[in-house]
Formats: structure tokens, sequence, C-alpha cells
């Protein structure tokens, strides 16, 4: 059943890893692959200056938008710090309303509890949500070798899975792709394409709508994430575009859900917060079109069958450091991604992890655990000029910038006594990238954050970092005495000045906020 | 010991060993991200200036649907019925939830579309659904700044499906059940009910961005007004 959609089982492109957290490659050379790609860099930057203009325009008619996010990172706080005692509310108040919960320590538990689930209903074919766990932990690749077709709905999503592909983008799993490769796509992957298909992004999603109608209509079981869940009251809430999470989360007669531990809101009444937060932040709307919500089982009305699987998979190492545990804090806005100048260049891909970008470059690592000098996640925390722009678009305050600055440190402390013969070069590197920058000493973040490095620098001149595999793909002898974005413009050579160029006003510089009469006020 | 346990028990050992420091857990001067653990500030607006069903609320609620592209139709209490077929284009079937108010869709008209009720007497199939045009629902609440429509599935507003397979969805809102800002709207909703929150017909940005407004949900939404006697 793996090939139900006329698609090789094997991926035509992307990484040539299995791991959904850790890349075969450290970040610096599969970066420096995607900077070579042209057609990439293209749709890489069409598509991050759309949605970053979209977003400032909605975040800057909510006049109390600072207040939200204070609000949203109290909360997140508060979440982390009675996570045991919220997990059990949250279990009872789903098991009361006929849900089943189940917990699973890591991946291969999640796997094996969801296949388990879906072979008790006889079903060798799901239907899925787009969703950030079980992209995590593999669950497609795990079902498939199990003879369960597992049917990506997402319209990106489904672009991806066709393309035999990786997502490279939390919100946008395509974002990778322009209009003319994803027509491309469906044309030779597609079993019921429409022979007169247009590259018009309105021809390419109703050609996905027929093809996925058959599936909604006849689909057993469905496979969601959680985009939230109130503690108090057991609700689970799904945040969506399409309608097609609707069609998951009310047609079968089998839901389950798989969600990590971190996602708890305590009360119902917080979503009056993170329901205004997140699509602002991620689409850059006013409100996405549909979010559902739902308590257990509804007699009569959506699956009569549900399950909740809650997951750890590493969460537990970040929250037992204080502030590694601020990481957990994301609401998966994809925010910090498109306003990432190195994310921008680089691309999804480059991170080795489902989660790409500034929040993966500090979550992957804290997720994992670093193996020793030579895990490929050790040169994450690098994947940043520290411009703190990440900091300024979080819906929850989460200091990205400061967090890469620890990792950094960390990374130095891990690899002592043990430094391999040329990475002293590396070392230099590591300082002038990020005392050059000029960015981070004006910027609000950045001069907080210059006095930890400060305070480290130390540390982290002598770090070992496989930053030397970043020069030494670029050929050169040494690195020279030159910036992040000297390097960026060297190396590219061609149309913009590098990482600044395109990018919106960074930290200390806060979104214009509209006059009194202006925004959300009638 | 199971897993729950286990799990448990490790999620109690790290929320003991990474407990911020006093104050919040970054160690920096300074304007910090506010993570003080105790007490979470609520500076936002938790309810508007403007009261529900206000011309104000509603004409900010009719620029948001419309810039969804959604179609919103205002009228008077007794002319509630044309507006619906109005609302209804050239849909031929429509299906309504049980419990929505007599008199909404005109089934008396000659070119009135064929009206099934869903649940009289049996709650119809996707399949069967799939082969109607149309529904028409009430409401339980909606959302002025943000143009969101929720439904709670009472018996004027029905199962979920019903909103979701047909193209083409009429909602009738009473103007009083319009409310300005998104936390007096959720301040209104029953956690426990399964509940859809919509704003506009269903959309894509998948492709480059770009919105397109239509794919798996309802791709025409039809939002009917109606104001106050
Ligand atoms: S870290 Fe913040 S900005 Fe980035 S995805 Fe998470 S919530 Fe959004």
């Amino acid at each position: 059943m793996t090939t139900f959609l006329g698609v090789p089982t094997r991926r035509l492109a992307g990484p040539d890893d299995e791991d959904p957290l850790r890349g075969s490659r450290p970040f610096p050379a599969a970066a420096a692959d995607a900077v070579r790609d042209p057609v990439l860099r293209r749709n890489l930057r069409r598509a991050t200056t759309t949605i970053r203009a979209k977003r400032e325009h909605v975040v800057s008619e909510v006049a109390d938008w600072e207040d939200l996010r204070d609000t949203g990172s109290a909360v997140k706080a508060d979440v982390m710090a009675r996570l045991p005692e919220l997990l059990e509310q949250l279990e009872s108040a789903v098991t009361a309303r006929g849900g089943v919960v189940h917990w699973a320590a890591d991946a291969a538990e999640a796997n094996a509890i969801v296949t388990d689930l879906i072979r008790r209903t006889g079903a060798d074919e799901v239907i899925k949500v787009k969703s950030m766990a079980t992209q995590e932990i593999g669950l497609n690749e795990h079902l498939a070798e199990q003879g369960i077709a597992a049917i990506e709905t997402d319209l990106a999503e489904l672009i991806v899975q066709l393309a035999g592909d990786k997502p490279s983008h939390i919100l946008v799993p395509a974002i990778h792709r322009g209009r003319a490769e994803i027509r491309q796509i469906f044309l030779e992957r597609m079993a019921d394409v429409p022979p007169a298909l247009t590259d018009e992004p309105r021809v390419l999603a109703m050609a996905a709508r027929e093809h996925l109608r058959r599936k909604f209509l006849s689909a057993k079981v469905a496979v969601s994430g959680a985009n939230f869940a109130i503690a108090e009251t057991g609700t689970l809430a799904v945040v969506e575009s399409e309608g097609n999470g609707r069609m998951c989360l009310t047609l079968p007669e089998t839901l389950i859900t798989v969600m990590g531990i971190e996602k708890l809101l305590p009360s119902f009444g917080d979503l009056e917060v993170f329901l205004q937060l997140l699509p602002r932040s991620s689409t850059g709307e006013r409100m996405n079109p549909y979010t559902s919500l739902w308590t257990g089982v509804t007699p009569g009305d959506g699956p009569q069958e549900f399950h909740l699987v809650l997951l750890d998979n590493g969460r537990t190492n970040a929250l037992a450091d204080s502030l590694g545990r601020t990481a957990l804090h994301c609401i998966r806005c994809s925010a910090c991604l498109n306003v990432c100048p190195v994310y921008e260049r680089a691309g999804g891909h480059a991170y080795g992890s489902v989660y790409p970008g500034p929040i993966g470059a500090v979550l992957t690592p804290q997720l994992t655990g670093l193996t020793g000098g030579h895990d490929v996640n050790a040169t994450l925390p690098y994947a940043s000029t520290l411009c703190g722009a990440c900091f300024d678009a979080c819906p929850v305050k989460i200091d990205i910038p400061s967090m890469l600055v620890e990792l950094r440190g960390r990374a130095v402390d891990a690899g002592r006594g043990g430094v391999p013969d040329g990475w002293a070069a590396a070392m230099k590197a590591a300082s002038w990238v990020m005392s050059g920058e000029r960015r981070w000493s004006v910027a609000e973040t950045a001069s907080r954050a210059g006095r930890l490095v400060a305070g480290r620098r130390g540390r982290i001149s002598r770090l070992p970092f496989p930053l030397s595999r970043w020069t030494r793909s670029r050929d050169l002898p040494a690195p020279p005495a030159e910036t992040f974005r000297q390097w960026w413009a060297r190396t590219r050579g061609d149309d913009d000045a590098g990482p600044d160029a395109g990018n919106p006003p960074i930290a200390g510089t806060p979104a214009p906020r509209p006059a009194a009469d202006g925004g959300d006020r009638p | 010991m199971s897993t729950r346990e286990e799990m448990l028990g490790r999620i109690r050992a790290a929320v003991a060993a990474g407990a911020p420091l006093a104050g919040g857990c970054v160690p920096l001067e300074g304007d910090g991200p506010d993570l003080a653990v105790d007490g979470v500030p609520r500076r936002y607006r938790r309810t508007g200036d403007q009261p529900p069903g206000s011309p104000a609320v509603l004409d900010v609620l009719v620029d948001r649907l419309e810039d969804y592209r959604a179609t919103v139709h205002r009228c008077a209490a007794a002319d509630v019925a044309r507006a619906v077929r109005t609302a209804l284009g050239d849909a031929r079937s429509v299906v309504v939830p049980p419990g929505l108010p007599d008199g909404t869709v005109d089934t008396a008209a000659p070119d009135a579309p064929e009206v099934v009720v869903d649940g009289r007497p049996e709650p119809l199939s996707a399949v069967a659904l799939d082969r109607i045009d149309a529904v028409v629902t009430a409401a339980r609440v909606a959302c002025a700044v943000t143009g969101t429509i929720v439904l709670d599935g009472e018996p004027d507003q029905g199962r979920r499906v019903i909103t979701l397979i047909p193209d083409r969805h009429v909602v009738v809102l009473r103007a009083e059940q319009v409310v300005q800002t998104w936390p007096e709207t959720v301040a209104l909703l029953e956690p426990t009910r399964p509940l859809t929150m919509i704003s506009g017909p269903s959309a894509t940005s998948d492709i480059e961005l770009s919105r397109v407004e239509g794919v798996h949900g309802p791709r025409n939404l039809q939002v009917v007004i109606v104001d106050p006697a």
C-alpha cells in the first residue's frame, strides 16, 4: 500500500538521512549546497518576503500586541512549571469525555501505539492533517513499513509527499517549490490529474481538492496533531486553512491525535490570547479560516473513538534546563523562520531536522541531546547571525539569540580535551562571526546577548566547533576577518548585499503601532 | 513501571531541575522576557469599547468578512427568508439542521430548492451530503475584529459534517450575536461542545504563499446579518 499514489517509496530529493531530527551533514555544508541553488533561493526569497509583509501588517493593527506577547510568554512558563499536574488534569478530562490517553516516551513507542490503534480498526489507510509531532517521530515511514498508507491532506504536505521530498518549513512545507515545479510534480505523480493542469495556484489547488475528496469521504481513521490542549477541560484544538483538518477531525470513525507534552494551556480562557497570537504570526492573517475544537467524543457528531498520544521524545531534556525549556514555549507559528536571514538563504533542508530555522537551531539539539563534538546538530546553534529578528517576531517572546549563544558555549565545554587539529581556525571564525555582525551591536536584543557573549568570550574562542567544515567547504585557507554578511556577499557573489537585504526592521525597532483610531477598533 | 509513571517521574524531575531562577529564567539584566512563573500578567484588552451588535461592530465584521471573500447580506428580521434565498444562489438542494428556525428557508416558492433536514429521520451520510449543494445554519457568536463565526453544534447549527461538505454555506447571524473582540468571543463558548471557528471560505496559501479561496471546506461562504428590528 505504500504506492497508493503511484509514488516511489524512495524519496527523490532532499536530505539523504532517515532521522527526522538529525541530518547527515553539518549545517554549513548543507547550507552551502542550498545557496548555490538559484531556483530554491528565488522561491524562498519570494515566499518569506510576502509573508513578512503580511505579518507586519496584521500585527501592527493590534494595539495590545505586546501585552498579548507578555501573557503568552508567562502562560507558557507557567505551563512548564506545572507540567506534571496539568498533564494529569488533561488526562482525566479527556478520559471523562470518552477519550483514551496514551503515554509515549519516545518515537518508537509513539509509532507502536499508533500502529496498534490503526490495526485494531482493520484499516490499511489513514488520512492525516499536517502535524509536526508525527513528522518528528517519522510516523508515515513507520506506517509504510507496517503496510499502512498515510495520506497527507494538507496541500503543501501533499506536494511534498508526491514529490518524495521533505518538508522545509513548519507552516508551508513546500515553500521551496515554485508553482511550475508543483505543476510538474502533480502531472507526474498524481494518479487522477486533470490533463489541462496549468500552474495557476487556483487550478493546482482544485486538482488537490478533487484528488483528496474520495479519500475524505471514505476514510475510517485519521491521525492529527494538536496546536493546543486545554488541561482544564480536555479540549484539543487544530488550527488550519483548507478544511482538510475539519475533514480529518469530523468524518472518520476513529481519530488519533499525537501531541507533544508541551502543547498544553491551563484553561480554556487562554485561547483568548493564543488564538490572537498564532494566526497573525503564522500566516499573517487576522484569523485562519478554520479552527476546530473538540473534547473527547461527542455522541452523534464526529469520530466516536478518540485517542490522544502524549509524546515526550526528548522534551524532558529541554525541560530540565532553565534556559532551554523556553524553547518548549514554541507554538510553531514559523514567524522566526520567515524573518531569519540565514533561513532565507539556507532553506529548511539544511537544518537536517523537521524543525528548521531559528527555533529548530535551539530546539533540535535539545531534543536529541548532543552525542559529542562531531554531532551534526552541534552545528545548528551557528546557523544564525544573532541579529535578533527572531526574538522580536516570536509571539511568545522566546529569546532565541540568548539561547544560541548559550548553546555555543556548551558546545565548547562538550569539546574540551579533544580538540582536533585544524579546528583552531574555526574557533577564530566563531568569534568573528559573532562579534563582527553590525546589526548585533546596535540591536536591543544584541546588547543583552552581547553581555552574555562577552562573559563567555574565553570559552567561545576555544570553540572546537565544526565551523571548520564551513570554511573547508568554501576552499578557504583560513577564515579571513570578515563578517557573516561579507562572507555571504563574497561567496554568493551575486544579487544582494547579504542577509540584511530585504529584511524587515529588526530588533529595537518595534512594529509601528496604529493611531488611536486605527487597527481593530471600530 | 508503566510508561505513564516513568514519563511523569521524568517530567517531575525535569521541572524541578530546570526551575527558573528567581525573577525569571534568563540570567540577564534589563528588560528581558517576562518569565515570572508566579502570576501571569494580563494587560491586553479583554472587552470591546462598543456593545455587541452595535453599528460600528457590525461594520467591522462586514469589512473583515469581505476581506476574506465571503459575501455579506444584511436584512431586517422580516426579510430573512428573502436574504437566504439570495444567498443560496443557484443551489438546487439544501441541507438544514433540525433546529433551524422555521421560515429561514422559503420552501413555498415555485423555484425553491429541495430542503433536506439532517437527522429526519436519519443523519445524512458524508456521501449523501456530497450531493447537496448548500447548507443553511445559525451560529453561536461572531467576532468582529477577526471576522470569525463560531458554530457550537446546537440544534440550529447541527452536526459539524453538514457545514463541511456542501460547497456553499449560508450562515444566518443575528446582529446581537456579533461581539467586538476575540476575548469576548471566547468567553461565550462552552468548551466541551464541538466548536468550529470559521473565518471566511476555506483557503490555502501553500503555493508560493499566494492565497487561493476554496479548497476542501465550502468554497462559498454567505453571511446573512439580521439587523435589529
Ligand atoms: S520560536 Fe516563536 S516565532 Fe519561532 S515558531 Fe516558535 S513561536 Fe513561532
